[in-house]
């Protein structure tokens, strides 16, 4: 495995997607914001929220890139469309399972029994479409080009 | 038409980035969110059919007032009749940094919690959200605990209550009877950029934030130094100035409304939901005199910040982040107050040049800076600046401290803050506080200021200052040429000027006109700049503290003003409530303060 090309794009891939999202969020697309949620985890302050769930996140998606690059290890090397199917694929996967992220996360409430004095961050519900109706275009888009990132710029050893 | 609220009937809500109005009864007529100048969400004060309105009330005939929970902004709006009473409470959460971290709110929320006292009353409620001015029109879904939800451009709108509501064409609405004892709740809530933070359905948790709202809006009027005759006037306008604050900033809006009009049917309907630079010296003084420093300082750092894009240049007023307004237009679709158009968005007069603003922004840095031991060399930077635009164009015409469109002129107005400028310069140089780069040229121009306005703003005829040098019109404005230390308040041409305004300008000695232009009210803020004169020395102190004793009688039932008041109709007009009057209504009692302690202290 090339351990410097995962480090450096699975670096790069998280912080264009993160880019992409915020991007996302600032034309009212979605307010779906992974770091935030991530971070709500630790703490219920906003502000303090978003700052652990960036050093989450990244970690996440240093993580998430090692199995993309075992996917091309497995699929005769990488290229930018199997990276692409690879961020589809994710991003349909995270979306089919966003409802049960209630039962995951300490502070999200759920849709059933409603909110509590803990647990008030709204539920992201079928295919995070609480989050706004254009979420899983935004999802989708964001790890695609995660995945072509990965795709075109990861070398075999 | 729908009815439409006296001005008078309203009182407001806030949480230093967004305000509401909410009439006596019960009806929120104005909202817009997430911040000052963003859209309304509610308008119905500007038509009360298209605008949008949240009203919670019991239903039939019942008699209204309103008051402040005490020393906080938590309105409270009393129903009663004969042998039942309610009581609505509303408020927009405002919590320390401690609590705020360990509580998970929502950033932009709205309380609105409804009580029966004694009796058995039945309540109605009307959601009726009409986004954009009332362009937009909403699809507001039941999702049951998490509440009634609609995507709006400026994002989700969600109100969550425990009384039944039905949803039907993009309203909610419902009835419901409370007996004594029993409470309903309301919150509402706009997440523009995350998740949305849903609130618990428990009584207690309101009841929570309501007492924190409460303990923070007390813990701040507890630090006012005023202490005196007038402290609920001037606490309640120290109340409304903080209210008025956007918090992320510093800046101070100058009302949280648009087009409520100086005059119904003239047209003069303007947005004052930006802060204007002329109000800075009397912010920062105010501010500074009642003990609220962290809050001037705060508005002088955004003073610096937002003239820095600008700078030598200055817009006579920007929005609370800096910028300049949104191009001025007119809402066509939107009736207007009382039918008065037109509804404008926007405000033309950013583009003017206002000498005098220059004036005040050196000014208002003169007041929270001289007594320092040095300045830092951006403050150094940016007045070197201002001084040599002010050295280049002070002999050039402006619209004035009135905004004249379409017409300059020499005023008297923007001369006085030339000559300030040049003054507070000269004297932060004295202090050894900032290096002229042109000394002479500050101090004859400093004299040469004074020749014109003593030569050609006298009028020997009218035996008055005159408001420009191209007309012998009196104005208000001219009684605040002491107040910046231009001449002393008891000197023969100033109590002259102050005889011939008091006869043009005045109604029943109490109500004043800033001049003989426009067809309009009083102007409130003219009645407060007597009120300083005189009690300064400029005429007798009795008559200082009579006028103000009348003027403090025409503000509504919870202490608010807006720009103007008609002594006729005995309404208020223009934008309410508006930070300029509640800023006089701090320097007139200070004044009246200061010169009673000298008076006292000078009694044998």
């Amino acid at each position: 495995m090339n351990y410097a090309g995962w480090l450096v794009w699975g670096f790069a891939g998280t912080i264009v997607l993160t880019i992409l999202m915020s991007f996302s969020q600032a034309f009212h697309m979605t307010r779906m914001n992974i770091p935030y949620i991530l971070g709500m985890i630790v703490t219920p302050d906003r502000d303090r929220a978003r700052l652990a769930g960036i050093f989450m996140h990244m970690a996440n998606g240093w993580i998430l890139s090692l199995l993309y690059i075992a996917a091309f290890h497995q699929w005769d090397g990488p290229a930018w469309w199997k990276g692409a199917v690879i961020g589809f694929t994710h991003a349909s996967f995270l979306l089919v399972t966003m409802p049960i992220f209630p039962s995951l996360h300490p502070r999200m409430a759920d849709e059933t029994y409603g909110p509590t004095v803990v647990r008030q961050l709204e539920p992201p519900g079928f295919l995070a479409l609480n989050y706004g109706i254009q979420t899983p275009v935004s999802i989708i888009l964001s790890h695609i080009v995660f995945g072509i990132i990965l795709g075109t710029f990861y070398k075999m050893p | 038409m729908e009815f439409c609220h006296d001005i008078n009937d309203y009182g407001i809500i806030g949480d230093c980035r967004s305000a509401a109005l909410v009439s006596n009864n019960g009806s929120m007529d104005w909202l817009c969110w997430p911040k000052f100048d963003s859209p309304s969400f509610f308008a119905a004060i500007l038509d009360p059919e298209k605008g949008g309105r949240w009203k919670i009330a019991p239903t039939g005939s019942w008699q209204a007032r309103q008051k402040y929970r005490e020393k906080t902004n938590i309105l409270q709006t009393l129903f009663s009749k004969t042998g039942a009473a309610v009581r609505l409470t509303d408020f927009m959460p405002a919590l320390t940094l401690e609590q705020k971290n360990s509580t998970f709110l929502p950033a932009h929320q709205i309380i609105r919690l409804v009580e029966c006292l004694c009796g058995e009353a039945a309540i109605e409620c009307v959601f009726d959200p009409r986004p954009g001015y009332g362009t937009q029109t909403l699809t507001l879904q039941d999702k049951k605990f998490m509440g009634l939800r609609a995507e709006t451009r400026f994002g989700l709108l969600a109100l969550q209550t425990n009384a039944a509501l039905s949803v039907a064409n993009g309203k909610a609405s419902g009835n419901f009877s409370l007996k004594k004892g029993q409470k309903a709740w309301f919150s509402l809530s706009l997440s523009d950029e995350y998740p949305a933070s849903l609130s618990p359905y428990k009584d207690a948790w309101f009841e929570q934030l309501l007492r924190r709202t409460e303990t923070w809006w007390q813990d701040w009027s507890s630090k006012i130094s005023y202490r005196g005759e007038f402290e609920s006037a001037v606490l309640r306008s120290a109340l409304v100035l903080k209210l008025l604050s956007f918090a992320p900033s510093g800046a101070i809006v100058a009302s949280p409304t648009t087009s409520l009009p100086e005059w119904p049917g003239a047209g003069l309907n303007w947005d004052y939901r930006y802060c204007w630079l002329r109000d800075a010296s009397l912010t920062t003084h105010a501010l500074l005199s009642i003990g609220f420093l962290e809050e001037a300082e705060a508005f002088v750092s955004w003073l610096l910040h937002s003239t820095r894009l600008t700078r030598p240049s200055l817009k006579i007023l920007y929005d609370v982040y800096g910028r300049w307004p949104s191009e001025e237009t007119e809402l066509r679709h939107l009736s207007g107050y009382r039918g008065s158009k037109p509804v404008r968005i926007g405000n033309k007069a950013a583009g003017q040049l206002q000498l005098d603003v220059y004036g005040e922004v050196i000014n208002s840095t003169y007041e929270l800076l001289n007594g320092r031991e040095k300045l830092d060399t951006e403050i150094k930077e940016m007045l070197n600046d201002f001084g040599r635009f002010v050295l280049s164009r002070w002999k050039e015409p402006d619209s004035g401290i009135w905004e004249h469109r379409g017409r300059t002129r020499h005023y008297t107005h923007s001369l006085l803050l030339c000559w300030t400028a040049f003054d507070r310069l000269l004297s932060f140089e004295k202090k050894g506080l900032l290096r002229l780069e042109k000394k002479e040229a500050y101090e004859n121009a400093r004299n040469a200021v004074k020749d014109v306005i003593e030569n050609q703003a006298w009028s020997e005829s009218r035996q008055s200052y005159v408001a420009s040098l191209e007309n012998p019109d009196i104005d208000a404005s001219l009684l605040l040429m002491p107040w910046y230390g231009f001449l002393p308040y008891d000197c023969d041409r100033m109590k002259k000027t102050f005889s011939r305004i008091k006869r043009e300008l005045s109604f029943q000695e109490t109500y004043f006109y800033r001049n003989h232009d426009y067809e309009e009210g009083s102007f409130n803020v003219c009645a407060l700049w007597a009120v300083d004169f005189l009690a300064n020395g400029g005429g007798s102190y009795g008559d200082a503290e009579s006028i103000f004793r009348r003027f403090l009688l025409h503000g509504n039932e919870v202490g608010l003003f807006a720009e103007e008041f008609d002594p006729k109709s005995r309404r208020q007009l223009g934008n309410f409530p508006l930070a300029f009057t509640h800023l006089g209504i701090i320097n007139a009692a200070l004044a009246l303060a200061n010169n009673r302690n000298k008076q006292e202290r000078t009694k044998p």
